[in-house]
């Protein structure tokens, strides 16, 4: 918590986002403080899954952030403590009929041009792959590179490995601006002085964006997960129905569910995720728990016997091109965003990480930052 | 819908638990002219309180471990009679697992029945009384997971269902009124208590003389416990704790040191009492996550739980969503009963008679009296070594807590949930989640258990479906 050394850069929120930055920033040689409200992992991160998915994403430039994310988290597995969790576990989407696996099919050769392993199963090899899978589906693709963390440690473990002097439970009240634009911020327990300030608040990146007086459109986007009680460890891979891809892209308001089934270490199954825009809405959706259900007892009809022992909810930090916000703002010299990043902030973490470094550093980015440009929602982005 | 009432329209009104609050407030309703579901997860009215000998034990004479019998046997004739006269829908081993609002109206989800008989039930209502109760309180200790230790109120239990004991020489340890209950009962079923170790002073009573001293009937009771313990020659040893149980099989002594202030363990003054069983209990804490998961608001207490905030005639915070007994603070059954009848006359339109209102006023006062005195002191984190589990359920160690707290940034009990898995197992929190507080340096937090019990995933999937 030291202030000896002037900082470089002050990080709001202390996710998996932020955290991510942190250790990048710090390993950059930049001195580096984290801010936030609660306690580390107190957003989203802590209500997500861990999902490190590149299976579910478009050629484009999410999954080429996402595929920068893969590789980069198989390197942190090697020097963050094991509680972490990696788990190259493997994805597989099954397709109901031929008309859906045609789609995956198209879906998954613009993916293999982007550098994605796909390799397509057919019924049988999916019982192989799969043994307690309902008969039904015709064939699938199996995503070697889909993969597993625990999001709460992964980021606490982030946090710790960066050296950052962190601030929880320190509400940011203000951004501090000057003539050359941001001089810190201003928190509950005083002021944090530093030419950046990085919004990695998430769901709650909108405020932060309203306290520097920009815009950013940041919405939350509800979902559920059950948790059953610690079974057999039989479900191998992140199991999902095509329809599930269709669900992510979408930008509609209304209930979507397809669950995703996957095992834990631990023993209990996961069924996530439903998504709805209902505002930060914390009553329990009867609706949302039956559809995943549902779907999971058709995936995998063991499940109809397990007990479901809790159930979690989490908002989702949803923009309206689903692409997240990164990079610096246009309208406020030293303020950059790293939110927006919807379902996918655990597996995009390291590489926003990486990208944020970069711009705080001057240094050449692995990718191009521009489709991830903060000011691309303003009507005036040059602003 | 499978077991609902037959009449097309919602009942008037549903009552979750027949305890104490759920029962008295049922037959009340029903008495103002109400149609009442009561719905209960237990095979029998009566809650933890009037707990009932399991049928085929031949106990001729439960009431004899009972104080106040007769108060719970009028009124289980009185449902009986309303359930005959279909005023009343009487619904036993049904399990609310939650709470929804539906329309202007609401809707509970249950699992209802056990093994082969169980189905989901789907339960409709325009008004809700939650009578939830509460769970026991546990600190952990090193020790505490070796077989043969049980709750004060889990031996208080066994004894009045299964007329078993816990052992034959049974160290009864904790804090609260409940513990000379308890030792008085286990003295009286044939054991042998060689101590009853209470963490707090008696002395702590005396800021509360006022309120003690309104209520000359709860200070019989205690009087009456005391002297039963005398009489059986029961060593009572105040602000003194048990700091560790010892034992391969099961428990066969354990440490007992006499405590400062705030229940830190006086060095020089631990010492082995042999035994076979423990029982040990620290007073208990309201079950709230029916209502929480509603959104009502809640309230801190005097004995450092959270309950309900609820309003003079039982109202929480939610409207259409009122609540009794143990769940709008700790204070027993006689007050229970009395916050049944005032929430029905209340939720009948009637005005409550103030005879009850003033009863209802002296025995809060008492029960925060109570509380007070027995709150646990900071200090007792001080009992934990880095090897002692503190989740049972997932097996997570103090050390581990107090890594996620000093090293990993978690400041409250959900931040150490989600670092180390405390609190996600069966249980789901409520035997840790006060010891994890504690050590997370954070007050208690309200309930979060959107399910209030396990559902059988197919219940889940077979919900019908909303909008068709």
């Amino acid at each position: 918590m030291s202030k000896r050394h002037p900082l470089d850069v002050v990080i709001i929120g202390a996710g998996v986002v932020g955290a991510a930055i942190a250790y990048y920033a710090a390993r950059a040689g930049l001195s580096v403080a984290v801010v936030d409200r609660g306690p580390v992992a107190g957003g989203t991160t802590g209500a997500g899954e861990g999902n490190l998915l590149v299976s579910d994403k478009e050629a484009g430039p999410e999954l080429d952030l996402a595929l920068l994310s893969a590789g980069l988290w198989r390197e942190l597995a090697a020097v963050l403590p094991h509680e972490i969790e990696y788990e190259a576990k493997g994805g597989l989407v099954v397709a109901p009929d031929e008309a859906s696996l045609g789609a995956l099919r198209d879906f998954a050769e613009g993916q293999r041009a982007a550098g994605v392993e796909a390799v397509e199963a057919g019924a049988d090899q999916l019982r192989e792959l799969e043994p307690h899978l309902a008969p039904g589906p015709v064939g699938g693709f199996l995503y070697p590179q889909d993969a597993q963390v625990q999001p709460a440690q992964a980021a606490a473990r982030l946090l710790a490995a960066s050296g950052a002097s962190v601030h929880l439970g320190e509400e940011v009240t203000g951004i501090l601006t000057g003539p050359g634009g941001v001089r810190g911020v201003r928190t509950r327990g005083g002021e944090l002085l530093a030419p950046a300030v990085v919004n990695a608040a998430g769901t709650w990146g909108g405020r932060i964006a309203e306290l520097a007086g920009v815009s950013l459109p940041v919405l939350p986007r509800r979902g559920f997960v059950l948790v059953t009680e610690p079974l057999p460890r039989v479900v191998r891979h992140k199991v999902y129905a095509a329809d599930y891809i269709a669900d992510v892209a979408s930008g509609s308001a209304a209930l979507q569910s397809s669950a995703v089934v996957e095992g834990t270490p631990a023993g209990p199954v996961l069924i996530g995720a439903t998504r709805e825009r209902v505002g930060f809405d914390r009553s329990l959706s009867v609706e949302a728990l039956r559809r995943l259900a549902a779907q999971a007892a058709a995936l995998f009809p063991f499940l109809a016997d397990a007990r479901v022992l809790r159930t979690y909810h989490g908002f989702r930090p949803y923009l309206p091109d689903h692409l997240p916000a990164i990079g610096p703002d246009p309208r406020l010299p030293g303020l950059l965003h790293a939110c927006g990043h919807e379902g996918a902030g655990i597996g995009l973490a390291p590489a926003t990480g990486v990208l944020i470094a970069a711009a705080l550093t001057g240094a050449r980015p692995p990718l191009s930052a521009d489709p991830f440009r903060p000011a691309r929602f303003a009507a005036d982005p040059a602003g | 819908m499978p077991s609902s009432a037959s009449d097309t329209a919602p009942p008037d009104l549903a009552i979750v638990g027949a305890g104490p609050a759920g029962l008295a407030a049922a037959v009340t309703a029903a008495g103002l002219g109400l149609r009442v579901t009561l719905v209960d997860a237990g095979e029998r009215p009566g809650g933890q309180y009037y707990r009932h000998p399991a049928p085929g034990l031949g106990a001729e004479r439960p009431e004899a471990l009972h104080h106040g019998w007769s108060a719970f046997a009028e009124r289980e004739a009185a449902l009986r009679a309303h359930e005959e006269a279909g005023r009343i829908t009487y619904l036993p081993a049904h399990h609310v697992w939650a709470v929804v609002p539906d329309g202007d109206a609401w809707t509970l989800h249950a699992v209802a029945g056990t093994g082969p008989d169980e189905a989901a039930a789907a339960l409709h209502a325009r008004a809700v009384l939650l009578a939830t109760g509460s769970y026991e309180r546990q600190l952990p200790f090193p020790g505490w997971t070796l077989p043969a230790v049980v709750g004060a109120g889990g031996a208080q239990a066994m004894l009045k269902s299964g007329l078993v004991l816990p052992g034959k020489r049974v160290v009864v340890a904790g804090s609260g009124p409940l513990l000379l209950a308890v030792a008085g009962s286990l003295a009286a079923a044939g054991a042998r208590v060689p101590a009853v170790v209470e963490a707090a002073a008696y002395s702590a009573y005396a800021g509360h003389l006022p309120a003690l001293l309104r209520n000359p009937g709860k200070l019989g009771e205690a009087a009456t416990y005391g002297s039963a313990l005398l009489r059986r020659h029961i060593r009572l040893l105040t602000r003194h704790a048990v700091t560790e149980a010892h034992g391969t099989d099961r428990v066969e002594a354990v440490t007992v040191a006499r405590l400062d202030r705030d229940w830190r363990p006086l060095p020089g003054t631990a010492r082995r009492i042999p035994c076979d069983a423990l029982a040990v209990g620290h007073g208990l804490v309201p079950q709230l996550e029916l209502a929480t998961g509603l959104g009502c608001a809640t309230r801190p207490t005097a004995d450092g739980t959270l309950a309900l905030a609820l309003d003079a005639e039982q109202r929480t915070s939610v409207a259409g969503i009122w609540s009794a007994g143990e769940t709008g603070g700790i204070g027993g059954a006689q007050l229970a009963l009395l916050e049944g009848e005032i929430a029905a006359h209340a939720i009948a339109g009637r005005t409550v008679p103030a005879a009850l209102a003033r009863r209802r006023a002296r025995l809060r006062a008492f029960a925060a009296a109570m509380g007070a005195a027995h709150r646990p002191g900071d200090g007792w984190t001080g009992w934990l070594r880095d090897d002692t589990d503190v989740c049972r359920c997932e097996e997570v160690t103090a050390g581990r807590i107090r890594e996620a707290v000093d090293e990993l940034g978690a400041r409250d009990a959900r931040t150490v949930k989600l670092l180390t898995r405390s609190g996600m197992g069966w249980c789901q929190g409520r035997m840790c989640g006060p010891a994890v507080a504690a050590l997370a340096g954070d007050g208690p937090a309200p309930d979060r258990r959107p399910l209030s019990c396990p559902v059988p995933l197919r219940h889940l999937a077979q919900l019908p479906p909303a909008d068709g």
